[in-house]
């Protein structure tokens, strides 16, 4: 072991400095100890304790290196002393990343944010309402597209909400259009003068794409979340909804999307409605309307006249007696669907039930087990989305049931939405159209028709495109409709004309539809 | 209407969505937060004291002026009697007091003339009578590493011109072998001795002939300087020198004295650090007591725990094991002779400075071997836990930001987000004194249980 003390008069670097080029020194091989450090008063007697001598006549602008070799040669000691100073003195190369992190809440984000930014929140469930009221505290409108958020969370968020005059779309808000600005799954459509409040999302698609078709713009679309209407919410968003559109010189109408609300709600609502100045127009889902229907009811209203809704394809019969089956990824189209069908062939089996001794298990789903009735399933409902994404954007689960439909010979139809829009898969028709067209060939092997028949949500200026997705459908053998509700009623009228005796028995069975669930 | 910014939070999918329509998109890089800690931020968002009572706590804090008023003898200061030792952090006994703080009640011990020597110490703490230990911060005082505080000790008085609300905090010992650092030998002892016979006094004249210091002032013309008011004071110590020393000159004091107190202040670059302390208990100690206020009003380690205390729930602490510091150390110490951190000193982060303004300090990040990027970052990440910005103490190289201030415990619990605490490290072992400095944070598990008790209390708001 031998000591080493040098001393460099002049010499001058800050004692954290120094402290980093001490460690970076000792931890060189062969070195025992290094001390490099001005001679202060402070620092001369660390030295002395650490049993190395400095000459006397050191003084505090004087920078001393104090070395305790081991089997370093003093040379190589001394050399890393050098390196150790220099790469001190160095800037550090960056790429400012470390400056320039992202913030990690929605509050930090709406710091920097423009006023008028409006905040999307997706993160799971039970997290989503800190990051919606960080939205509400800083004044900025929210949209809530995750799903599995508590009821307190939401009558929280949306009791903070109404004395800020701030808006709160969702929770479970699937769809959005703000200041021309598609939020979640959203299509594109024209800008124009009707304006949609709506407590269901794939019903606010219905419409806006129906609107578009017959040359109708839209100037927003406002989501409240599907139990804004319920009892316990009370339409606290959809005052909200209404007041902004009343006040938005671009709207001249409005129109309300809902499955059916509470009644008291429902009423309250709709004398709120009425002390507007624009008109409101109520498009609810209810056992003898539909969505396409209420849309013609605003296109008249405004003097436009009603287009024959597009179709492609050709119409095909069933080759005996047999089930409807409905593959849905959107909730409301479902509902819509089921409602219709209720009508004419009486109880509907789904995930989605209309009335409780009508639910099936989602194991039934997944596992494919046959069910003797006809079905409709929503594979967007919770229960189905938990650790997967929406169907919109994974179509595994649609597909396997798809082909399971067209293997069984009580399948008499299949019933299909297909959505487009932003956020959607970039193109649903490259995998379902060849999913159509090898169930059918499935389906023919064994000397059935497979009518398949397909609810398109789309507009042109999608990303998609409209007219691309249903030319790839229909060419599959699809039957597609760009509305839902002509669509189902098209499979209604195939079931029924394949002479099922379980139609007879149905409107037997005097089964109602509802509109309760679970 | 044109096309609002979208701040999204949650699945890239459907910020790419938006982004595909040409709108300027912020995303948010959300993290799950804290294990455990889901229902009780539920709970606590949904209070409908929170958003006001924050607010209220945070204008508390930013409407207090600290003034240096007085100095004084603890006994004097605190009504503090013989045998009455004050400490650092939250409540420790003899029993369970890491070897730095048993090292400063020795010392103190010794100092005060209860026992002959600092060696006999031990044997009298453990007999368990005729002393009491109580956290400085009980009795509106706060003292750096052990900040051990008995009454013939001489005591800094910082008053709010407002409303007469005092703090207090002990002279700065200087650095190496003191008494704070847990180090009773008699050098240390001497040095107290002269602080109290000299110091003090001289101190006191000035104060009280030049009138009162503005301490709050003070610290933000220091973080304009390079100082970040815990690990870096310099300039804050050369400005009170500057306000005091004609009122020094001028005094009855005798010239010697006035030149050795001169020398010393000057001498020891963290002589302020024991007037922004006490400054910043002072604002803080304004905003507690706010019922629903998740706003943390202390941080604080004795050397075993470390320690909060939250506007919202009175005077409870929630406390978890003390860390050891991440940094650099002293002639051949390593981080085997380092004692968890100890000190009521992360009471300048708590107030916003200190680590919080590490991007005015850059040099303070070379203590673990950062970058002055990483400076910026750890002010900036601050930013991410805290509720609002100091308008008085601004940071030039953040574009005159104020410093990230008010730490919010439902946002550490949400990010994970620790805050960032600049500290020097004390020997384990009693006597050792200083060994290094570095950065430390407090343990985590004490952000979840102060908002399990700010939830406990909101439930009956929320669901009632």
């Amino acid at each position: 072991m031998t000591d080493h003390v040098r001393i460099r008069s002049g010499a001058y670097a800050d004692s954290v400095t120094l402290l980093q080029v001490s460690k970076r020194v000792a931890g060189t091989p062969g070195v025992a100890e290094a001390q490099v450090a001005m001679a202060t008063a402070l620092n001369l007697e660390t030295l002395a304790a650490m049993g190395f001598d400095v000459p006397a006549e050191t003084g505090p602008n004087d920078m001393v290196v104090a070395l305790r070799l081991a089997d370093a040669t003093l040379e190589d000691a001394l050399a890393a002393v050098e390196e150790a100073l220099a790469e001190a003195g160095r800037p550090p190369v960056r790429d400012g990343a470390a400056t320039t992190a992202p913030p990690r809440t929605t509050a930090a984000a709406l710091r920097e944010a423009p006023g008028d930014a409006v905040v999307l929140v997706s993160v799971p469930g039970a997290s989503a309402f800190p990051e919606a009221m960080d939205a509400v505290e800083a004044g900025h409108d929210v949209m809530i597209f995750s799903d599995n958020v508590p009821l307190e969370a939401e009558l929280a968020l949306k009791r903070a909400a109404a004395g800020r005059d701030v808006l709160v779309m969702g929770p479970d808000c699937g769809t959005a259009l703000v200041g021309g600005v598609g939020l979640g799954f959203a299509n594109t459509v024209r800008p124009g003068p009707v304006g949609v409040v709506a407590a269901s999302g794939t019903g606010t698609q219905q419409v806006v794409c129906l609107l578009d078709q017959a040359g109708v713009g839209v100037s927003a679309a406002l989501g409240v979340g599907g139990r804004d209407l319920s009892e316990a919410v009370g339409g606290l968003a959809t005052r909200t909804a209404l007041a902004r559109l009343d006040a938005d010189p671009a709207t001249s109408r409005v129109v309300l999307v809902s499955k059916p609300p509470a009644p008291e709600v429902a009423e309250a609502i709709a004398s709120y409605a009425q002390s507007l100045d624009v008109p409101v127009e109520l498009a609810l889902l209810a056992p003898g309307t539909d969505l396409t229907s209420r849309t013609e009811a605003v296109l008249e209203t405004l003097g436009v006249e009603v287009p024959r809704w597009r179709r492609w394809g050709e119409p095909e019969n069933a080759s005996g007696p047999g089930f409807l089956r409905g593959l849905f990824v959107g909730g409301t189209l479902c509902d819509e669907a089921m409602l219709l069908a209720a009508d004419v062939l009486g109880p509907v089996h789904s995930n989605i039930p209309l009335a409780p001794d009508l639910a099936l298990d989602t194991g039934v789903i997944t596992s494919g087990t046959p069910v003797a009735h006809h079905m409709m399933i929503d594979f967007g409902d919770d229960a189905l989305t938990v650790g997967r994404a929406h169907p919109m954007i994974d179509p595994t689960l649609r597909r396997a049931a798809l082909s399971r439909a067209a293997q069984d010979p009580t399948t008499a139809v299949v019933l299909l939405d297909v959505v487009l829009g932003n956020g959607a898969e970039p193109d649903p028709a490259a995998t379902l159209a060849p999913a159509v067209a090898e169930a059918r060939a499935q389906a023919a092997e064994s000397g059935r028709a497979l009518p398949v028949v397909v609810s398109l949500i789309g507009t042109d200026a999608d990303p998609q495109g409209l007219d691309a997705q249903a030319e790839a459908l229909a060419a599959a053998g699809a039957y597609v409709f760009t509305s839902n509700a002509e669509a189902t009623r098209h499979a209604l009228d195939v079931v029924t004309a394949a002479g099922s005796p379980l139609v007879s028995a149905a409107a037997d069975a005097s089964v109602t539809a509802s509109g309760e669930r679970r | 209407m044109t096309a609002p910014t979208i701040v999204t939070t949650g699945t890239d999918l459907l910020a790419d969505a938006v982004a595909d329509q040409a709108v300027d998109v912020q995303r948010v890089d959300w993290q799950p937060p804290m294990p455990g800690t889901i229902d009780d931020l539920a709970t606590v968002i949904a209070d409908p004291l929170r958003a006001e009572a924050n607010a209220k706590a945070v204008e508390a804090y930013l409407g207090v002026t600290a003034q240096l008023v007085d100095v004084l003898p603890a006994g004097e200061a605190l009504g503090l009697g013989t045998g009455d030792f004050l400490h650092a952090g939250p409540p420790i006994s003899w029993e369970r007091a890491s070897g730095p703080m048993r090292g400063a009640l020795m010392g103190a011990a010794a100092f005060e003339g209860i026992v002959a020597d600092a060696e006999d110490a031990p044997a009298f703490f453990e007999s368990g009578t005729g002393f009491t230990l109580s956290p400085a911060h009980h009795h509106h005082a706060v003292g750096p590493m052990a900040g051990v505080v008995s009454p013939s000790m001489w005591v800094f008085v910082i008053e709010d011109a407002a409303t007469g609300a005092r703090t207090y905090c002990s002279l700065n010992e200087g650095l190496g072998k003191v008494l704070r650092y847990g180090a009773y030998s008699p050098e240390v002892l001497d040095r107290l001795r002269w602080m109290s016979e000299v110091l003090g006094p001289v101190l006191q004249r000035a104060v009280r002939a030049a009138g009162p210091v503005d301490v709050t002032a003070m610290l933000a013309q220091m973080l304009q300087m390079g100082d970040e008011a815990h690990n870096r004071n310099r300039a804050g110590t050369l400005m009170l020198l500057r306000d005091l020393v004609p009122a020094m000159i001028r005094s009855e004091s005798r010239a010697g004295d006035v030149a050795d107190a001169a020398a010393f202040v000057g001498g020891n670059d963290h002589f302020f650090l024991n007037l922004a302390m006490p400054a910043c208990k002072l604002a803080l100690d304004a905003a507690r007591d706010i019922e629903g206020s998740t706003m943390v009003v202390a941080m604080a380690r004795n050397g075993t725990d470390f320690g909060i205390q939250v506007s919202g729930t009175g005077d409870q602490w929630f406390t978890g094991p003390a860390q050891v510091a991440d940094g650099l150390y002293l002639g051949s110490y390593g981080p085997e002779d380092a004692n968890p951190d100890i000190g009521d000193s992360a009471i300048t982060e708590t107030a916003g400075i200190g680590g919080f303004a590490m991007a005015t300090a850059p040099a303070i990040v070379r203590l673990v071997g950062g970058t002055v990027p990483d400076a910026l970052a750890t002010t900036r990440r601050m930013g991410e836990i805290t509720l609002t910005q100091n308008p008085r103490w601004t940071l030039p190289v953040m574009e005159f930001a104020g410093t990230p201030t008010g730490i919010d415990v439902t946002r550490v619990c949400r990010t994970g987000i620790l805050p960032q605490i600049n500290t020097g490290m004390a020997g384990r072992v009693a006597g050792t004194g200083q060994v290094g400095a570095g950065l430390v944070t407090p343990p985590a598990e004490i952000f979840p249980a102060a908002l399990a008790a700010l939830a406990e209390r909101a439930r009956p708001r929320v669901t009632g």
